[in-house]
């Protein structure tokens, strides 16, 4: 959640600038900073990091995918759930986009995104299933299918591999093609955003999604659809981890059993250093958005910068800690400031 | 009061001969009510006579095992509280249920929001409509702040905003008045007048008779899960209704030995923490049993709490034979001989996967350690004296506290705490779902432990327990001890009436 809005939203043009206005208050803003400073200073070491036209690419282009799983992710987070199963997920629609090519030659690459995107929300429904009845906490649901998903990957994969060659050219193209100078993968990845951003703040099943994160309890004893909205939050969160596998298929070309293992966490570490709360309803996904392109920002500029590998993972692990520190502090901040208010 | 109850015609919301159960625990064996429209109803009793039952079947949150629900006469089966909500019934819970992330606003209208086109949340309808309710409730509260934070009056009239919201045809309020000052009682009462005379039903639940004789036209009484009286409020008195919660004999079921009163031993002077209780004074002697009585939430078991040391307290002195207790160290209490039986012994005073011997045991641990580690057969055997002592019924001491009866698990617990040897034992609610027959045991041995010349200071929401045990009762109402009453003097309507009304009534 950032600032409430007062004034008129009368065409999408202002409400985009209002959303602007908000954002520079909100919460995201430091995040936002700290995405700037690491550019710049990338920038200034390397000017290609940022002036070429390879570089510019990467800089957008490298994160897309994550920041698709990150969306998700912070869908889910937002409810007071977590969905580990993402990577292995992902894994598998990458797998599954391969083998769709292979086994269905001339089969229409929008067919291949759709298939992609529906097996990715099926896997999504099993996590909301059994997280929504039987009453098990997502964190182990879900780590129990990131296993079993990654399980059937290499079972269906084996020591196989898909090549770049397997694949058509114009899929393949998708992945670095651009538009305009901006990658078609990071249009994909904003009109996404962009979609789940507008949703969560603008529809009522949105702030439910809010309400259900902030207080369980009272969002059953208000009657709402507890169980039902839960549910959509894993679809929605494994379709995009489904979608993300599809493109990661036409991005890197090259897919074995292992594709995609570790983005559960890249995701969730993205998400909270996004500002979205780790026990539910608060936050972004435009937070969400902006803390997956620090996350791989920062792993891209700190080698230009000169530092070391091992520190390379030690600062994302103190940013992790950093924003949850800075969240904590800001909360107690905030429910002092509205105590004092109270009493005045 | 003017208004006459409209008794005639179909009433609003009725329930007859509600019936409902949970496990082995009859919660509501036969409730009865009936809401008429244009009308404040008042629904009355002790605590856990049913009403808060009662509330949750009409909310939707219980499902009736037996009897009739009908709603303007069509009979009814709410499975859920949305399709109670939808049927125009709002509760208002006597804690209120927000989204504490959520702007004021969002928390009246969450799940039915007005929309534009897209289904697009109308934000600006959304706040207009939310100061709109506040000006009509006469109340300043921010509708974009998030409701983190806020008091629990604010939190009150933001859900009965939210039930104004929804055009109810029936309002229920479980005690809303609990934690509201007296401007806001007024207000909240305007509020409730306003819609009576809109022609809706409400259902107004409280113990403070001034506001039921005030703001109601019918009162219900409730007694142990069963209706008991419905009057026009004009035909009855507070002497009367109180008889009539009370309604049973308070005979001699409890065997109170005489015991010598000896030097106070627990000295409390001053004890204040804002919000939650004030200014409380009292002393418990040696050999005396003193009750604390009064209703569910009047700040007992939080007395009993800082008094231990479990939660700090703002100011204030706690001694005991003499000796200060340090605020907020409960591991210094124990050490000066203060022991508490707290009220939720599963969770507070167990470990229900150990042993009888290893609970029994748990607070003495320290001194039955050798170098620093501790056998089972020094547990063992401390455990047997105080097990045979209090009769604790398990075959043997090794047998999981989990699988023992609600009465012999509270008798671990005293075990446990007895087995410190204490001065002063402080019991909450000690006889709470334990059966009758092991009740007076508990008893039984409170009364043998003050013979012995413990102090006693014992919690309780039993009438009968209270009469039958202390030797002086101190009524808590509203964070305050507002009557200190003698055995001699102490009879059900005298520790009733300081419990729920103003202190000159009972003066």
């Amino acid at each position: 959640m950032t600032t409430q809005t007062t004034t008129t939203q009368s065409s999408f043009g202002t409400r985009v600038l209002h959303g602007a206005g908000n954002f520079a208050k909100a919460r995201e803003t430091g995040i936002l900073i700290a995405f700037v400073l690491v550019v710049v200073a990338a920038t200034v070491k390397n000017p290609n990091f940022l002036f070429s036209n390879d570089g510019f690419r990467d800089l957008l282009l490298t994160p897309s995918i994550l920041l698709l799983v990150a969306v998700g992710q912070a869908v889910v987070i937002i409810t007071r759930n977590v969905d580990l199963s993402v990577g292995s997920t992902l894994g598998l629609s990458a797998y599954l986009t391969g083998r769709l090519f292979i086994d269905f030659p001339g089969i229409p690459i929008l067919a291949v995104f759709l298939i992609g995107i529906l097996f990715g929300g099926l896997l999504g429904l099993v996590n909301g299933a059994l997280v929504a009845f039987a009453r098990v906490p997502a964190l182990v649901i879900t780590l129990g299918t990131l296993y079993i998903y990654r399980g059937i990957n290499v079972w269906w994969t084996g020591s196989d591999r898909i090549n770049a060659s397997d694949m058509p050219k114009d899929f393949l193209a998708l992945g670095t093609q651009q538009f305009f100078s901006i990658p078609v993968l990071t249009i994909i990845a904003l009109v996404v955003l962009i979609a789940a951003g507008w949703y969560l703040r603008n529809q009522r099943g949105g702030r439910e999604l809010y309400a259900i994160g902030s207080d369980p309890g009272a969002a059953n004893l208000y009657g709402l659809k507890v169980t039902q909205r839960v549910l959509v939050a894993f679809v929605v969160c494994g379709a995009l981890a489904g979608l993300a596998g599809v493109l990661y298929a036409a991005r890197y070309g090259t897919i074995n059993s292992q594709a995609g293992s570790g983005f559960e966490l890249e995701a969730v570490g993205a998400a909270v250093i996004g500002g979205v709360a780790i026990f539910g309803g608060s936050g972004t996904v435009w937070g969400a958005a902006i803390g997956a392109f620090l996350l791989f920002t920062i792993n891209r500029a700190l080698p230009i910068l000169g530092v070391q590998d091992f520190w390379q993972r030690a600062v994302v692990g103190v940013l992790i800690i950093g924003a949850i520190v800075l969240d904590r502090v800001l909360s107690l901040r905030q429910s002092r400031k509205l105590v004092e208010a109270r009493d005045n | 009061m003017t208004i006459s109850p409209p008794a005639t015609g179909t009433p609003a919301l009725e329930l007859r001969s509600i019936a409902k159960s949970f496990g082995s625990v009859v919660a509501l064996s036969s409730g009865s009510l009936a809401l008429h429209s244009g009308s404040i109803h008042a629904l009355i009793g002790e605590n856990g006579a049913g009403k808060s039952t009662i509330v949750k079947i009409i909310a939707g949150l219980y499902q009736r095992d037996t009897g009739d629900f009908e709603l303007e006469g069509e009979s009814v089966d709410f499975k859920s509280t949305a399709e109670s909500k939808a049927a125009g019934i709002a509760v208002i819970y006597q804690e209120p249920t927000l989204f504490p992330d959520l702007s004021v606003t969002e928390n009246i209208f969450m799940g039915r929001q007005p929309t534009l086109s897209l289904g697009r949340i109308d934000r600006k309808l959304m706040r207009e409509q939310a100061v709109g309710l506040f000006s009509r409730l006469g109340v300043r509260i921010d509708p974009d702040r998030p409701t983190l934070g806020l008091s629990i009056a604010d939190q009150q009239i933001i859900e009965i905003a939210k039930a104004i919201s929804l055009e109810a045809k029936v309002l229920v309020m479980d005690e809303p008045t609990a934690a509201l000052s007296g401007v806001e009682v007024e207000r909240l009462f305007a509020v409730a007048r306003s819609l009576r005379d809109e022609g809706r039903a409400l259902l107004f639940i409280s113990h403070r008779f001034d506001e039921v004789f005030d703001l109601c036209d019918t009162v219900t009484v409730m007694r142990d899960g069963e209706y008991i009286s419905t009057d026009p409020i004009g035909d009855t008195s507070v002497d009367q209704l109180v008889r009539r919660m009370v309604g049973r004999d308070v005979t001699t079921l409890f065997p109170k030995e005489e015991a010598t009163i000896g030097d106070p031993v627990l000295v409390v002077e001053g004890l204040n923490q804002p919000g939650i209780f004030h200014d409380v004074n009292f002393e418990v002697r040696s050999g005396e049993i003193v009750a604390l009585a009064g209703l569910v939430g009047a700040g007992r078991s939080e007395i009993a709490r800082a008094v231990f040391g479990v939660d700090s307290y703002a100011a204030g002195r706690v001694s005991i034979n003499g000796r200060n207790v340090p605020r907020h160290n409960p591991a210094a209490a124990m050490t000066l001989g203060l022991a508490l039986v707290p009220e939720d012994r599963r969770k507070q005073g167990l470990v229900l996967e150990s042993s009888v011997a290893q609970n029994t045991t748990m607070a003495i641990r320290r001194s039955l350690s050798k170098v620093g580690l501790l056998f089972s057969n020094a547990e063992n055997s401390a455990a047997r004296i105080w097990a045979s002592r209090l009769e604790v019924k398990t075959s043997a001491l090794d047998t999981e506290v989990g699988t023992l009866s609600g009465g012999n698990q509270q008798k671990v617990v005293l075990a446990k705490w007895l087995a410190t040897k204490p001065s002063v034992l402080i019991v909450d609610e000690p006889t709470r779902g334990i059966d009758v027959g092991t009740k007076a045991e508990v008893h039984r041995l409170l009364s043998q432990l003050a013979g012995e010349g413990l102090a006693i200071l014992m919690i309780s929401s039993e009438l009968p327990e209270v009469l039958g045990m202390a030797d002086r009762v101190l009524v808590v109402r509203e964070g305050r001890i507002t009557a200190d009453i003698p055995r001699a003097d102490a009879t059900a309507e005298s520790v009733m009436l300081a419990a729920t009304h103003s202190q000159e009534a009972t003066a």
